[in-house]
This record gives C-alpha cells, structure tokens and sequence, in this order.
C-alpha cells in the first residue's frame, strides 16, 4: 500500500490542490492528513472538505493545535495574528465542518505505523520535535515502528538504532530511503501551507509499505495565488508574504 | 581495532545458521563461497517454486546471498555496516557496482541478493607487489575510473582497498562492499554511532581519521595507498592499530617511492604522493583528474614531488606536528558529493588547427576562455584529430622530414596560449593531446569517455558545402558523446 503523508495544511488550497495533483502521479492508495488543516491561510472551509471527503474513504486524519484552537476559540494567551487568524477562521467555517475538527483523535495507530500530530509522548500538550531528544522521546513512547508526525514545518528524518544511537536527516526531494525493520523512524513531511526551510514549494511524502520506502516530495504551486487569497479576507499582510520566502 | 573490516575470526553465530540446500524467501542456497570478517557470502539461485521477482532477472546472471556475521546482537558495527550496505547498493547502478537484487530484514533473516562477479578482489595481487609499472598504471585507471563513477553518484566508498575490488571479464573494476559509504541522499547510519574513525587503517584518509565522511577525495588518498603499495611492495602508512597510530599520518609523510624502487618513473610518483596529500585541496580533486593523469604521463606537471628521494626532515616532520595537533580538518564543508564532482571538472576543447578558419578558431578560443573562468576549478584537455588514412600506413613526416604529429602538437599549444596566459592555468590544468584516427568524431567521442570529460566544446564547420561533402563532425559528437557539447560558429 501507498500513503500519501500531508500535514499543516492550514487552509492553503493551492498547496493543497498541487500536492494531490502530485500525490495523483505516485499511484497512492490512501492519504493520512496529520492534522493543522486550518490557520494562516484563506481557504479553510475548502481544506476541511478536501479532508473529510477522504476521510470517508478511508484516509486517516488526526487533529492539530490549530484545529483545536479553532474549534475552542482563540486564547487570550496567543499570539496576536495567531489569534486573529483563529477568530477569522471560526467564523468561515460552518458547524459540521467545525464538529468535523473537534471529533478528530490526537492519535492514530496502523500495524507499526503511528499517526500524530506533535509526538507520541504528549501528542496534546503540543510539545515540537525539535530535535533528537524529542525525537527520541517520542519514539520511545510508542509501540509503533514508525512515526509520522507534523506540526515542525521543515521535512526531516529521525532514526533510532537497537543499542540506543540515534540520528537525523534532511531529506532530498524524490529520493526513495529505504525504513530499515532494524530501526525505529519518525518522519516529519514537512507543512504542505506554510514550508518554513527558506523552500516556498509544498511538502509532502509518500511511503510505500511493500518495499518499506519512504520518498520525501517538494511541489511547487501557486504561490501568488494564495497570498493574493490570504490579502483578499483581510488576514495579516505577514502571513501572505512569508509563503514567497518560505519562512 | 574495531574499524578494521578484515581482521576478526569470531566462532560462528547461532542464531542464523544456514545450510546447502535451505531456501530463504524464495533463494535456494548452494554452497559458502567465503567467510569473512562482517559477513558470509553464498551462491544462490531463485527456487523453483519462489514467486516471480517484482523486475525479472537476465536469465543466467549468477547471484550471490551476503549474510552478516552477528555475533550475538552485540556488534553495533558489523548491523550498522549490514544496514548501510542494504540502504545504499539499491540506489547504485552502472558496470562499476554489483547489481543488487533483493534484500532481508534484520526482523527475520538479514540478507542481500546481488550479481556474482567471477574471480577473485585485487587482494592477492598485493602478496605479489612490487607489480609491474604498466599494471600499476592499468589497475590505478580502472580503479579510478570506477570512483569517478560512484562519485557521480553521490557516494564516497571509504573503503577502498585491494580486498573491496574485483573485476569484470573485460577489466572493468567493479567496487564491493558500501558498508562504511557514505551517500549524500540518504541518512549516515554510521555518522553518529561510533566514536573510532571508521575505515581500514591502513588506507584511511587523515580527514577520515578525522571523523570526516563526506569528501570524496578520501577515496583518491586510499587509492593513492593501493598504488604505492603495488609500486613498491610496502605500506605507505604501516598497517596502524591505534587512533594515535592512525594519526602519524597527519605529520609523517610517506617515504618517496623512487627511494624504494628505483625504476618508478618521476611521474609516477608525482600523481602517486599527489593522492597522499595530507590537505585534500592539494591532491587530484576528482578520481577523473587522477584516472587522465595516469592516462597521459606525458602531461603530468613534474613539481619537486616527483624527484623527492627521502621523506621530509625532521624539523619540517616537528612543524606539521604541531599544525596537525590542533587542526581541524579542512573539508569542504556541507559540500554535497555530486557537486564536488562538478566543482573539478574536465573541459575538452577539440581544435581543428588544420582546417578551422582563423575567425572560428579565435571564437573558440573566446568560448573555452569565458568557460574556464567560470570553473575555477576546471582542467582543460585541448584535443586536435590527425585525420589518418582507413587503409595501410600515412607518412607521418612532411616534405621536410618534419613530424606532422609535432607540427600539430606546435599548433595546438600556440592557439591555447592565450588562454594560458590570461587565465593563469598553471600545475597541469592545461593539457595537450593530438590523437591519429580516421574518423575524427569518434576519435573526440573516445577521448571523452575514455577520459570522463564533462563538457567538450568545439567549432562548426563553417562552409556549408563541406559540410554537406564531409558531415558534420560537430552533430555526431553532439550525438554520441557520453557529455555536454557546446558547438561554437562564427
């Protein structure tokens, strides 16, 4: 089987519409959407249907801070486009795309592979991976082999050897890597809305569990377009300039 | 020591012992061919009834099963290697590699399925060293040859060695063994899991010493090893056992092959201690570079290496002592492999002196000039083709008795001049070459692959009508060469 990884989505549709077309080329068979559909972009509403549509498929989707947040309501304790954004897309969204993010699990568990928005080892406290200790952490903390997780926007590759050493890696566009059984793996795909390493091209990955292969992939898409969007409703100026830089 | 690939000879493991005869996933076990330190190595065949493989195989193609030797889970090196070796030979491709065939997990019973190359490694030719020059030379181009390969294809072996190589019927080397490789690609197992410098002593580049896995000239100092050994019958470096062993090679410089055997050429032993530069920026910069050396002796700059007759003196010994004390290595940082390659590459200007009008010869010149300058790193081949007769002998000397072959070697070096002098291009970054065929494009397309050349560039003819009469010497070259053409007209 063939499994598109996408996460952070946070309603950006061009991204979004790219990286399917992209994921459309690698014959998958099903997608797992690790959460942060929303937040940041203009396009919310759009996302989560995209989302929910598969999800009756069979895709596996589990829920991000964004998604709670907005589903919660903005905290006084954000920070202020974080806030503003949240408010914003509360109110784009109608109820039963709402109750759609709110009855997301934080976790999801397929044979050795574990879906997860954060990490395994508080996946609500929201803690970020960033780097091997967490990473290590976290793959400690679960049964599963292999861990695909999100909310760190940059695509990046942790393994953990049988005697305890552990190593990380950043990955190239369309080079298959081999997930050795003698090892455990997070993954993190890198945000599909809002790549933050410098590349303003959507991530993504695609692994294949016959041939135990990971492929990490950068879409280019429609940039403009989706700064144009995120102007257009009135969202902070920012969030639209840092999709062209990739920050 | 724990870095050395070839010197354990632990008692049998118990967990996998395998028999003639027994079938793993589908791959029916006829004989042990070899035992060595990491792994067992078996023949093998696809049984009978196995499920057919996902890319079918070239019917006859004989296989062999590489097994790791574990010695009760508790060889971080020998798994770790075992793991590398099956991330990486999937990703390899080309004449230079076993093709690779199918794996095991370490989940179940860990394995790796490729091609059987027949024959024997280069291992055994080291008991018969000092080898004959010619085969020297012969070894140290094919070996090269196949480095500049795997270079391309982003990988540094760091571990080349005599018992890592082997070779096709047609002498093509074939390089085994990527347990200690490093791809640029692909995560660095090895990277983060030990705290020896990993590598075979006696071949160890100082920066692997070092802890440094990523400049593929560490690959160019192992072979420059393997060719001084074959030279002169001794190690350059001793065969050390100790971290601090392994360091001496930091200040203590190899004793000048001349001094052991005398009838190494000069030249020889210039592109042999080029290879065993201690800084990397000073030895050939490309297993490319290395192989066209040797191609071409003639050519090789002779600097104060070539006569050396005895190692460095003591002060010199006790001042590169005291540098490589506190030195860090000085690799390239970060600097992928595939662009390290391209950072040194070789420019072929094909000149027709003879037949090439002055505004097309100066045009060229103009281009291979603009094209230098922008590869700082850069060697330039200026090629011309003596057009010779398909049948029977040409007189190679002019009315004059002069030379023709001289006569066009004379014009070749007056039409770079030029671009010799404006750029600078000292230390054998300019080279000569007047080749005799009767077909003059497959004389360049030969040249350049036979010398991996990675841009040839070359002039149109200009006439039209003798386009027509004689081809086009340009559009086959464009055609059939293994690289970049640039076709420059007036």
């Amino acid at each position: 089987m063939r499994i598109a990884l996408i996460t952070d989505l946070h309603a950006n549709r061009q991204a979004l519409q790219a990286v399917l077309d992209h994921a459309a080329t690698q014959s998958i068979d099903t997608q797992a959407f690790l959460g942060d559909f929303v937040g940041y972009g203009a396009d919310p509403g759009w996302v989560v249907d995209q989302v929910r549509e598969r999800v009756a498929k069979g895709a596996v989707a589990v829920q991000g801070n964004h998604d709670a947040a907005v589903v919660r309501g903005s905290l006084p304790t954000m920070r202020p486009d974080a806030r503003l954004a949240v408010d914003w897309t509360r109110g784009q969204l109608q109820p039963d795309q709402l109750e759609f993010l709110a009855q997301l699990p934080l976790m999801q568990e397929q044979g050795e592979l574990l879906f997860v928005h954060a990490n395994a080892y508080d996946p609500g406290a929201w803690d970020y991976i960033v780097s091997r200790v967490e990473a290590v952490r976290s793959m400690l903390n679960t049964r599963a082999r292999i861990t695909f997780c999100g909310h760190m926007h940059e695509p990046r590759l942790y393994h953990l050897s049988g005697v305890g050493k552990a190593g990380e890696f950043t990955p190239t566009s369309g080079e298959p890597i081999r997930l050795l059984g003698s090892r455990n793996w997070l993954a993190i795909p890198g945000s599909t809305g809002q790549p933050r390493d410098g590349n303003p091209a959507a991530c993504y990955a695609v692994y294949d569990d016959t041939a135990g292969e990971l492929t990490f992939w950068r879409v280019p898409y429609d940039v403009e377009a989706a700064a144009a969007h995120i102007r257009a409703a009135g969202l902070p100026v920012a969030l639209a300039d840092r999709l062209h830089d990739g920050r | 020591m724990a870095a050395d690939a070839a010197s354990e000879s632990e008692p049998e493991p118990g967990p996998q012992r395998l028999a003639a005869g027994q079938v793993i996933d589908g791959w029916l076990l006829h004989e042990k061919l070899h035992t060595g330190g990491m792994a067992h190595l078996w023949s093998v065949s696809r049984a009978e009834d196995a499920p057919p493989l996902s890319s079918p195989l070239p019917p006859g193609l004989p296989l062999i099963m590489k097994v790791p030797r574990l010695k009760g889970g508790e060889d971080p090196a020998a798994i770790v290697g075992f793991e590398v070796e099956q991330m990486i030979l999937p990703t390899l491709q080309g004449p230079h590699v076993p093709r690779y065939v199918a794996r095991g997990d370490f989940t179940r019973q860990p394995y790796i399925v490729m091609e059987r190359i027949p024959g024997e490694t280069l291992r055994p030719r080291l008991d018969q060293a000092p080898l004959e020059i010619a085969e020297v030379v012969a070894i140290g181009v094919r070996v090269a040859t196949a480095l500049h390969d795997l270079h391309r294809q982003r990988l540094v072996h760091l571990d080349v060695k005599p018992s890592n190589i082997m070779r096709r019927p047609d002498g093509t080397a074939v390089m085994v063994d990527f347990g200690l490789s490093h791809h640029d690609r692909l995560p660095d197992l090895l990277d983060e899991e030990f705290t020896l410098p990993m590598g075979t002593g006696p071949y160890m580049s100082p920066e692997q010493v070092q802890f440094v896995r990523t400049d593929l000239r560490s690959d160019v100092f192992a072979l420059g090893v393997m060719l001084y050994h074959f030279t002169t019958g001794e190690r350059p470096f001793g065969a050390p056992e100790s971290v601090r062993g392994l360091r001496k090679r930091l200040y203590v410089d190899p004793v000048p092959p001349r001094a052991i055997r005398k009838a190494c050429p000069p030249w020889l032993q210039e592109v042999i201690l080029k290879c065993l530069e201690v800084k990397p920026e000073r030895r050939w910069q490309t297993a490319a570079q290395l192989a066209l050396a040797l191609q071409d002796p003639d050519q090789v700059p002779l600097t104060e290496r070539a006569e050396k007759l005895q190692s460095n003196g003591a002060l010199k010994r006790l001042k590169r002592w005291f540098v490589a004390a506190g030195e860090e290595p000085s690799a390239m940082p970060g600097a992928p492999i595939a662009s390290q390659v391209m950072q040194s590459p070789i420019v072929m200007a094909a000149v027709d002196v003879d037949n090439a009008e002055q505004g097309l010869l100066e045009r060229l010149r103009d281009t291979v000039g603009r094209i230098m300058l922008t590869e700082p790193g850069a060697r330039l081949a200026c090629v011309s083709v003596m057009r010779t007769a398909r049948i029977g002998m040409d007189d190679k000397m002019d009315g004059a008795g002069q030379s023709l072959h001289v006569k066009q070697l004379v014009a070749l070096k007056h039409w770079a001049r030029e671009i010799s002098r404006q750029l600078d291009l000292g230390e054998g970054r300019l080279t000569f070459h007047v080749l005799e065929s009767p077909d003059v494009a497959a004389a360049i397309v030969e040249f350049a692959e036979r010398n991996q050349v990675d841009h040839i560039v070359m002039g149109a003819r200009g006439n039209s009508a003798m386009r027509r009469f004689l081809g086009s010497v340009s559009a086959q070259v464009a055609a059939q060469s293994p690289c970049t053409v640039t076709v420059v007209r007036v």
